[in-house]
């Protein structure tokens, strides 16, 4: 285990790598859905109170 | 085009997509990494060839969302067809997201194999080149406050900061670059490193058709509630 995290004395630059990019690759993710289900709340709401 | 161009269309379409495409972004990604993480030390590179499996992906979707900004936005400005304009400009996050992943990794990669987080190289210039465009894109369309010509000006833009995409593509070979040259179409690459990044590369497009297909989605809806706030006054 400790052999695979060293990754041959560059896992200091391999699991940052890896690292932000699932990051920012969840966040966007995160980002879009939640933006997606504002959207559809509002529109919701909107068309309750004007039938 | 025009057919799934209509709103109504591309709400029932991309519906109907997303599962699909989400699903097989997730599988692709599992699986690319699972390959990526089983490679042998590179003979020049060591393990430091595991970083091309989050950089290369990274930099083509950093292109492709370009691409297909101003493909979108040439669409806008010839047709002037709203959807279009509502493509583009939901591309554009995005695209300055992976632009950005792909320096950052980039440069975890240049400092163990080059001694350099950064030089200033044509590849990694223009690239950083993209990011700004990116940027400056955004900030346009958030400047002016008329959607009309909002979309114009940033239509115009992306045409013009297209230039740079075959500057980057070919900037490896028009210049000495620190940056290594082609090596996936050309077949310099060992199929071991191959597979892994092609599986990546996969995933990173669909992840990046998904999420588009989300936020284009959400544009349409959030355009629908202003008209509807208008109409009630």
């Amino acid at each position: 285990m400790n052999s695979f995290l060293a990754m041959g004395g560059y896992g200091a630059f391999i699991w940052p790598a890896y690292g932000v990019s699932l990051l920012a690759l969840v966040a966007v993710t995160w980002q879009s859905v939640a933006a997606w289900r504002a959207a559809k709340k509002k529109l919701a709401e909107l068309e309750r109170d004007n039938p | 085009m025009f057919r799934y161009a209509n709103p109504a269309v591309f709400m029932g379409l991309s519906g109907a997509l997303l599962p699909w495409v989400s699903g097989a972004a997730v599988i692709a990604l599992a699986a690319g990494l699972w390959l990526g993480f089983h490679v042998p030390p590179d003979y020049q590179q060591g393990m430091t060839v595991t970083i091309m499996f989050v950089h290369v992906p990274a930099a083509i979707v950093a292109e492709l969302a370009y691409g297909a900004i101003a493909f979108a936005s040439l669409f806008s400005l010839v047709w002037r067809h709203p959807l279009a304009d509502t493509a583009a400009r939901a591309a554009a996050p995005l695209g300055a997201v992976f632009t950005a992943l792909g320096l950052i990794t980039g440069s975890l990669w240049g400092r163990p194999m080059w001694g350099a987080y950064w030089v200033w190289d044509a590849r990694l210039t223009s690239f950083l080149l993209l990011l700004f465009l990116y940027l400056g894109y955004m900030a346009l369309w958030n400047a002016i406050e008329d959607e009309m010509r909002a979309a114009r000006a940033a239509a115009i833009l992306a045409l013009v900061g297209a230039v740079n995409l075959p500057i980057i593509k070919f900037s490896v070979d028009w210049w000495n670059t620190l940056h290594q040259g082609e090596s996936i179409v050309s077949g310099q690459i060992a199929p071991i490193f191959l597979w892994p990044l092609l599986t990546m590369a996969l995933g990173y497009t669909l992840l990046f058709a998904a999420l588009w297909m989300v936020r284009i989605r959400t544009e349409i809806v959030n355009r629908r509630t202003r008209s509807l706030m208008q109409r009630a006054g």
